[in-house]
């Protein structure tokens, strides 16, 4: 019955995927409850309006059509509006943002009014038959556009479009700019990325009328959080309210938000006593999900003349779109604290001004502030390194925070543990650096129309979110817990309640593999269970690379919980004290008489029958864990790409990806290193491809797959992967995040290359994305003396 | 509007269906015939989720009208394993990790095993080109495409079809 193996950090493979593997997963769109209302939205396609009047009768009279309603008809429907919960100042300026606008329109996708039919095709026929009156505003979508004199407003009320400015400062950082050999400044521009997540957003809601209670299906990362909110929004008491996120198509922080259309969903159902059902096209997914990114960012470096940090200085001007979604402003204080990277320092300083736009809401996008703050901290200390003569390695390996555990930053965190020239240098080994730069001085010296450039990202992040009272001081409006309770059911089969909602990451199998390494019994035998309020109420959900360093935690002391109690039953059985016995591969024995022992699994079927329980112990054998950490967590690693550049055509071609991550102690080798390479797969994409474009009108360009490029399996490389293991402080296991490490650290390595490529010819920067015509521009620009 | 009545064999079954003209071939394998292992990811035929088998070739079954498909052959991921056995595309994308979320994975492999039909000895290179109709947002295609060449050794060695599943 007992099993010796460990199944941490070997070659589990996925229990998630048979169902995957074989059509037989739940996804959202395929739950239809008998008498289901299709839902279709109808949306502004002006940036701002007016709007005037919005007339439904023409679709009330199409075929299938049931109900439609405009933003005045349900204006009773909201107790609240649409929650926001992170109001990062005092006065920040928070616009109400209601599921259907009620009288004027903020962006091109806002929504004006709603359809219920019978089916989807009746639903999408009937909306184009909604009338609806605009009295079209100017509009602004650029950040700088709106913060200019005269710019038209947002939000009228509001007087400006500045939505917050906050600010933070370690150290006396005029001193140390005015007294340094060096200053370096940078600016950066971070396009609009669309999260693109492969499942599009989709709702039902199934009500039971006579209850009052409804059962909310969503493609959500957060059902936990999804169901205090909008409960506040429907004025639906929380526990009559059940939300199930089953399988979730991806997420990318794109699903971790709170959305009109959950909000309309059931609110129409609780109106119709009817199950309603909305699934989003990927163009009106586009519109209508969050998107990311959408900064400008200024860095400055003080230094001295040997090229080690003293300082650092950023203002950051971030792009909010035109309303709060659930944690929209918070996202640049994501990385607020991480523009010193892995380097040293004594005084640092940032500050962030938030600004509305007619655009779809920013909010959190894979890396959530963090690609940000490496993209510059990592391309500002390349062109530090030029201005001092130091190559990147050597400016690197002069400026990183030693390795130990808890180091304090200039940022002012304390990071849990590190070892930044440890990852360098695993890094060149497996480029083999020396022989690339020999190749690269050739290509340069032969003038070939293909040069090579190397860039660097010794990258580190914070991630692991959070202890409750950091964020208490952040004013973030929940907690950073996670729970986790481990139940042995009467025939030795464990089940494992978890508060972490997987949406792809594999946390089925990882939990798997904690508890069972925990537990002592077969991988098998244990059932994972997440993603169902009413099947785990506890919990905080998945983001920020949060579940294995918070949930996954919050399992592993839940199980040390069930032992205990496992370990006073044996010793009741054996009828000895519960410290003379030693618990191994699932077996209680007698220190020194191992063939007086017991299962765990025997004690879970006494705890079952409850015949024969120390006395005072209650029958059962479950516990539960809810765990607030103590510290974030903070992985980190060096990125190093080689990019091939036409000089002719500016195409960009990546011939090497070297990637060398330190997650700290690893619970499944084939999870962590398919993580990263999504990762980086995504940070490729901003580096090179992806841009969200608004034309002048406020109507997004990019508005669907045709147009947005999400690479494919052509447009990328494979990847070289090593890693380091350096276990976190912060908590017993010593894991980190990994999910969103790579996206972190990939963007500016791949424009550190292409920049490295192009040096020669007088090139000192190219945006994102480095499409051909813009590394075309740059060398052309170059050539007539013109960049920079 | 009028319908039209269809035939269709789908995973070997037969079935008769009625139809508005506009009706997509995917929205006749979700929602008539109750198959929903095929997931719709995009509605500009771009992202290669939808992908299904017609007489042996792959097509985007959102770009295909269910009037279209009358009287063919539908191979879906439903059908891909047979007599409890897994293809071994399937198989291989398990061992390689070729999946996160797994909502592009359905399209992914059988345009996968379309491919291969046609380019059973396909490079690294060309695997990457021959999926470039599939998009995934998860995996950065690494372990895609490794499973991919796993599947076309297996395939090579007479082994499309591999024990029972795990």
């Amino acid at each position: 019955m007992a099993t010796a193996e460990r199944y941490v950090g070997g070659g589990v493979l996925r229990k998630e995927d048979p169902k995957l593997l074989t059509g037989e997963a739940t996804f959202v769109e395929s739950i239809t409850p008998p008498g289901t209302l299709y839902l279709s939205v109808v949306r502004s396609p002006h940036a701002s309006a007016r709007v005037r009047n919005v007339d439904v009768a023409a679709a009330l009279e199409a075929p299938g059509v049931v109900a439609a309603f405009n933003g005045q008809d349900l204006a009773e429907e909201w107790a609240a509006a649409l929650p926001m919960a992170w109001p990062v100042t005092e006065d920040i300026k928070h616009p109400d943002h209601w599921p259907v606008a009620k009288d004027s329109v903020c962006f091109a996708g806002d929504g004006v009014a709603v359809v219920l039919a019978t089916n989807r095709n009746a639903a999408k026929d009937a909306a184009d038959l909604v009338e609806v009156e605009y009295e079209v505003r100017e509009s602004v979508t650029a950040i700088e556009d709106a913060l200019a004199d005269g710019a038209p407003l947002v939000h009228e009320a509001f007087g400006s479009n500045e939505c917050y400015t906050w600010a933070l400062a370690n150290g006396d950082v005029e001193a140390t700019f005015a007294g340094a050999d060096v200053v370096v400044r940078e600016r950066y521009v971070h396009p609009r990325l669309v999260p693109n997540a492969m499942e599009p957003r989709a709702v039902v809601v199934q009500p039971v009328a006579s209850a009052g209670e409804f059962t909310m299906w969503s493609t959500t990362q957060v059902p936990h959080v999804a169901r205090v909110t909008l409960a506040l929004t429907l004025g639906i008491p929380e526990s009559k309210l059940r939300v199930i996120a089953p399988d979730v198509g991806g997420g990318f922080g794109s699903k971790l938000n709170v959305y009109a259309e959950e909000a309309l969903c059931l609110a129409l159902a609780r109106r119709l006593g009817r199950p309603v059902k909305w699934v989003a096209e990927r163009s009106e997914d586009y519109l209508a999900t969050i998107h990311g990114r959408d900064l400008i960012q200024d860095i400055e470096l003080a230094a001295t003349a040997g090229g080690t940090i003293l300082g650092y200085r950023v203002r950051l001007l971030a792009n909010m779109g035109a309303y709060l979604q659930l944690v929209t402003p918070g996202i640049p204080l994501l990385g607020a604290f991480v523009y010193c990277g892995s380097y040293g320092g004594q005084a640092y300083s940032l500050e962030c001004t938030g600004v509305f736009t007619n655009t779809t809401p920013t909010d959190a996008y894979r890396g959530a502030g963090r690609p940000e703050a490496t993209y510059a901290i990592e391309r500002a200390i390349d062109t530090l390194g030029r201005e001092v003569g130091l190559d990147p390695v050597e400016v690197r390996r002069r400026n990183f925070l030693p390795a130990g555990d808890n180091v304090p930053s200039p940022g002012g965190l304390v990071y849990d543990s590190t070892d930044y020239a440890g990852t360098l240098q695993r890094a060149l080994d497996l480029l083999d650096h020396d022989e690339v730069r020999a190749e690269q001085a050739a290509r340069r010296e032969s003038g070939d129309t293909r040069q090579i450039g190397i860039g660097f990202s010794s990258y580190m992040e914070m991630c692991g979110l959070a202890p409750s009272q950091v964020l208490a001081s952040l004013n973030y409006g929940a907690g950073g817990w996670d729970a986790a309770t481990v139940r042995l059911l009467p025939t030795g089969k464990v089940e494992v309640v978890t508060g972490s909602s997987p949406h792809g990451q594999g946390h089925v199998t990882s939990w798997s593999q904690i508890t069972a390494d925990a537990l002592g019994v077969p991988i098998d035998d244990v059932s994972v269970l997440h993603g169902d309020t009413a099947v785990a109420p506890l919990g905080m959900d998945t983001y920020g690379s949060r579940s294995l360093s918070v949930g996954g935690v919050a399992l592993h002391l839940a199980c040390g919980r069930v032992i205990d109690k496992a370990q006073k039953i044996a010793a009741h059985l054996l009828e000895v004290a519960p410290d003379d016995l030693e618990f191994e591969s699932g077996a209680f024995s007698v220190k020194g008489v191992p063939d007086r022992s017991k299962m765990i699994q025997e004690t879970a079927f006494a705890a079952w029958t409850a015949h024969s329980l120390p006395e005072g112990e209650e029958p059962g054998l479950e516990a539960t864990y809810v765990y607030d950490p103590p510290n974030f967590t903070f992985p980190f690693g060096t990125h190093i790409c080689v990019v091939e550049v036409d000089t002719e055509t500016g195409a960009v071609d990546i011939a090497r990806y070297v990637a060398v991550d330190d997650c700290g102690h690893v619970i499944n080798p084939q999870i962590v290193d398919g993580q990263i390479h999504g990762g980086i797969a995504q940070g490729i994409a901003a580096a090179l491809f992806e841009e969200a474009i608004y034309d002048d009108t406020g109507t997004l360009q990019t508005s669907s797959m045709m147009n947005y490029l999400v690479p494919s399996a052509a447009e990328l490389p494979s990847f070289e992967l090593d890693r380091t293991v350096t276990p976190s402080t912060t908590n017993e296991m010593g894991v980190k995040g990994i999910g969103e490490a790579g996206t972190i650290a990939a963007a500016p390595a791949v424009i550190n290359a292409v920049v490295d490529a192009l040096w020669h010819l007088g090139v000192r920067d190219v945006g994102m994305p480095a499409t051909p015509e813009r590394v075309w521009r740059a060398i052309q620009e170059a050539e007539r003396g013109g960049s920079r | 509007m009028p319908m039209r009545q269809i035939s269709v064999t789908v995973n070997g079954i037969h079935h008769e269906a009625s139809v508005e003209p506009r009706t997509l071939l995917v929205y006749l394998l979700r929602e008539h015939l109750g198959l929903t292992g095929t997931n719709v990811g995009c509605d500009t035929s771009s992202c290669g989720t939808c992908t299904v088998l017609m007489d042996g070739e792959s097509v985007k079954s959102c770009t295909v009208l269910a009037v279209q498909a009358d009287g063919r052959e539908l191979t879906t991921i439903e059908g891909l394993a047979a007599d409890g056995e897994w293809h071994a595309m399937q198989r291989a994308f398990h061992e390689q990790h070729g999946l996160q979320c797994g909502y592009c994975t359905p399209g992914m492999i059988l345009a996968a095993v379309s491919y291969l039909e046609e380019n059973p000895g396909a490079s690294e290179a060309e695997i990457r080109h021959a999926l470039e109709g599939n998009l995934c947002r998860c995996t950065g295609y690494h372990n895609i495409v490794k499973a991919v060449a796993a599947a076309a050794d297996a395939m090579k060695s007479g082994a499309t079809r591999s024990a029972a599943t795990p």
